[in-house]
């Protein structure tokens, strides 16, 4: 009796530990208090299945604030970072949101995936603080699809895989001037069977012809069995969004077997790993989409990559550039809404016009997403060339 | 006997009293504005949690039927609540009938088949039911395959998570202290020897299995209109080891144990959110640790209730010997 009595008491004592632990968390009451600095939240994915994305994001974000705050902050104050991790998980994304008001954010950065941000989005709406998420593509996360209705609190600051295919099809038809192309993407995801449907729509509406369209899962290792198929179908150009896992050795197979038209796709390619598999000589004539170039020479782009080298000792990819505009984006929209908060700060976002990001020059449209020019990348030669 | 048998109806309105004290009293924090939201989220999922935690705990603490694939029936009830509410429009106690009616059908499909395997190869083959469910839902365009269905209206209230919990415990508690009850832990004891005793084992483990499976449903229901998003990827079999930790936790086979895990995991996990860098390190150590000193979980098999409490109360619980 006395030990398990002595029992109860240790699980009682945890237990009311761990619920101190937790209210501590909590904060103060929703009150958005206008201290000495400007608290911005940070609610990317840390661990879990898309980590990488949220950390590198989560990296861009907190460089651009390191960066404003040497410069003299915002409206005179010191922007400060509240960086939390949601698991990969909505309902978590959900609960950080929550916290993070209770602690008197003005704004969220994050998370990355679109369901994360859909987890996070009614907790933003309810309080009615602006979200940017850096690299949700999912056209519903800024849009009810039900009543068409714009979601007035949430923005994002990439494009929409739609306008990426489309800026394919029609680099494909005037730049490389093709007038046939065969398809052959991942089905496994929304983001490739996305690509493909608007290259597609938009190839076929001007004028080309799809001769082939093919499809592969996620995980495949042999392709050559459907690419000696498209090779017989003789294509001028061969789009392949996926992700550079099964890419790499697809492009790899395709020019082992004599396939030496150009090959396009979509940001997924954007790897280190993609010349170490396919090899340079492979990928030579292959173009892919994408948010931004570290080769580019661009002076601001270049000042970017040699500050995060030095600070993370890492290349900046995609999710780091998304995730430092959307910091700058952020900082400017409080700038030039005159005080921190959180309404202003979204109709100042709202009114965004060219906004000069690494990924391109920025204006918000009436369904806040925003207007940029979409980069395509060639490789040459093991380089990344921006055309 | 036959004083205790005069002490119930006391016993019992004392309880009824308990709940209701409860309830009232966050019913009020919630509406006076004293709860923020993050605590009321957190309030939400400690719910939905402990429904999932006792309900596995059914399956695999009391029938000893290790089960990996109740993320699986949480879905079904997820998605069957959302079809129900989101679709057609219908009130959301027709969501969760279905959610729950849903769950307990496919409880019953796959547990059929796979209750006659034992051990390892039960744990397999549910494992590969859990996803063969979130892959067929990844490749059903009507509920929006892979990206799942977004902007659900929120009908999960406080009332409803209340009840639910409720419920569940009620139904499950009783069903174990009944006869059937009592054949179930005797399949878990040894099944050979419940075997020659006439006990049907098969159809306990089938009514234990399916009974698990609705009230994972019913979390799902409750998940899905609280959340706002359910995807395929929420329900993959990381979901089912969270609900597997919270019972081992608790203690196999304690309903008391596997309420208290998950109400533990659940503010662990919320208390973690602000050290995102060594999070998943402390969460891990922290289990290492509840397991190296209480490798039975944090209850054994035993419950925290009447007994204990009894000493608190004396007279007034009557004590049972």
């Amino acid at each position: 009796m006395r030990i398990r009595r002595k029992v109860s008491m240790v699980v009682l004592m945890l237990f009311v530990l761990s619920i101190v632990a937790g209210c501590s968390q909590g904060g103060d009451n929703g009150s958005a208090q206008q201290g000495d600095t400007i608290k911005v939240g940070i609610n990317t994915e840390l661990s879990g299945a898309v980590a990488s994305y949220g950390t590198n994001a989560a990296n861009g974000a907190l460089l651009a604030i390191e960066e404003i705050n040497a410069a003299g902050g915002v409206l005179g104050k010191q922007l400060e970072p509240l960086q939390r991790d949601c698991k990969s998980v909505a309902d978590e994304a959900m609960s950080v949101s929550a916290a993070l008001v209770g602690e008197g954010i003005v704004a969220q950065i994050g998370p990355l995936t679109s369901g994360n941000v859909a987890g996070s989005t009614r907790v933003m709406m309810e309080n009615q603080i602006p979200l940017l998420a850096p690299a949700a593509t999912a056209v519903n996360v800024t849009v009810d699809e039900k009543t068409n209705k714009v979601r007035d609190f949430i923005f994002r600051v990439c494009y929409l895989d739609s306008d990426q295919g489309r800026r394919m099809a029609n680099f494909a038809l005037e730049d490389l001037g093709v007038k046939t192309a065969a398809i052959y993407g991942s089905t496994s995801d929304d983001y490739a069977t996305g690509l493909a449907k608007y290259f597609k729509e938009e190839f076929t509406s001007k004028g080309g012809t799809i001769v082939a369209e093919e499809g592969f899962v996620n995980g495949d290792k042999d392709f050559r069995a459907t690419l000696t198929k498209i090779k017989n179908a003789n294509p001028e150009f061969i789009y392949v969004p996926g992700y550079y896992t099964e890419v790499a050795v697809l492009i790899k197979q395709a020019r082992e077997m004599g396939i030496t038209c150009p090959i396009g796709g979509g940001d997924g390619w954007d790897s280190p790993d993609m010349v170490s598999v396919a090899g340079a000589e492979a990928l030579n004539n292959t173009f892919f989409t994408n948010h931004y170039s570290v080769e580019d020479p661009d002076p601001a782009i270049q000042k970017f990559v040699e500050a995060y080298k030095a600070k993370y000792n890492k290349l900046p990819d995609s999710f780091a550039a998304l995730g430092y505009d959307a910091a700058r984006l952020l900082a400017d929209a409080i700038e030039r809404a005159g005080e921190a908060d959180p309404i202003k700060i979204k109709e100042a976002l709202e009114a965004t016009k060219d906004f000069p990001g690494i990924t391109g020059k920025m204006s918000m449209d009436e369904n806040h997403n925003p207007v940029k020019n979409i980069v395509v990348i060639e490789y040459k030669d093991g380089n990344l060339i921006s055309r | 006997m036959q004083k205790t048998r005069h002490i119930k109806p006391v016993r019992f309105i004392v309880e009824v009293g308990i709940l209701v004290v409860i309830f009232t009293l966050v019913q009020y924090l919630i509406s006076a504005g004293l709860l923020n939201q993050y605590y009321q989220i957190n309030l939400a999922s400690i719910c939905i949690n402990i429904i999932l935690a006792v309900s596995l705990n059914l399956i695999n603490g009391f029938t000893g039927q290790l089960s990996l694939g109740h993320a699986g029936f949480m879905a079904v009830g997820a998605y069957a609540s959302v079809i129900m509410t989101n679709y057609m429009e219908l009130p959301f106690i027709v969501g969760i009938a279905a959610a729950c009616l849903a769950a307990a059908l496919a409880g019953f499909i796959i547990g059929v088949p796979t209750l006659r395997l034992r051990g390892d190869y039960l744990a397999i083959a549910t494992l590969g039911f859990g996803e063969i469910i979130r892959v067929v839902l990844q490749n059903i365009d009507y509920v929006g395959g892979p990206a799942g269905i977004m902007g659900i209206s929120k009908m999960t209230t406080w009332p409803w998570l209340f009840a639910s919990v409720v419920v569940t415990l009620v139904v499950i508690v009783n069903l174990i202290n009944s006869s059937y009850g009592r054949a179930i832990i005797s399949v878990r004891e040894d099944e050979i020897a419940a075997e020659l005793m006439g006990v049907n084992t098969t159809k306990y483990k089938v009514l234990a299995f399916v009974v698990g499976a609705m009230f994972a449903g019913l979390a799902g229901a409750l998940y899905a209109h609280y959340f706002y998003i359910i995807k395929p990827e929420t329900f993959n079999f990381l979901k089912s080891f969270d609900i597997l930790v919270m019972v081992v936790l608790g203690g196999l086979g304690s309903t008391t144990g596997a309420v208290i895990a998950a109400i533990f995991i659940t503010v662990l996990t919320a208390a973690l959110q602000s050290f995102p860098a060594i999070r998943m390190i402390l969460y891990a150590v922290i289990l290492i640790m509840v397991m190296i000193y209480r490798p039975q979980g944090l209850m054994g098999n035993r419950e925290l209730g009447r007994r204990t409490f009894g000493k608190v109360f004396g007279s007034l619980w009557g004590e049972e010997k």
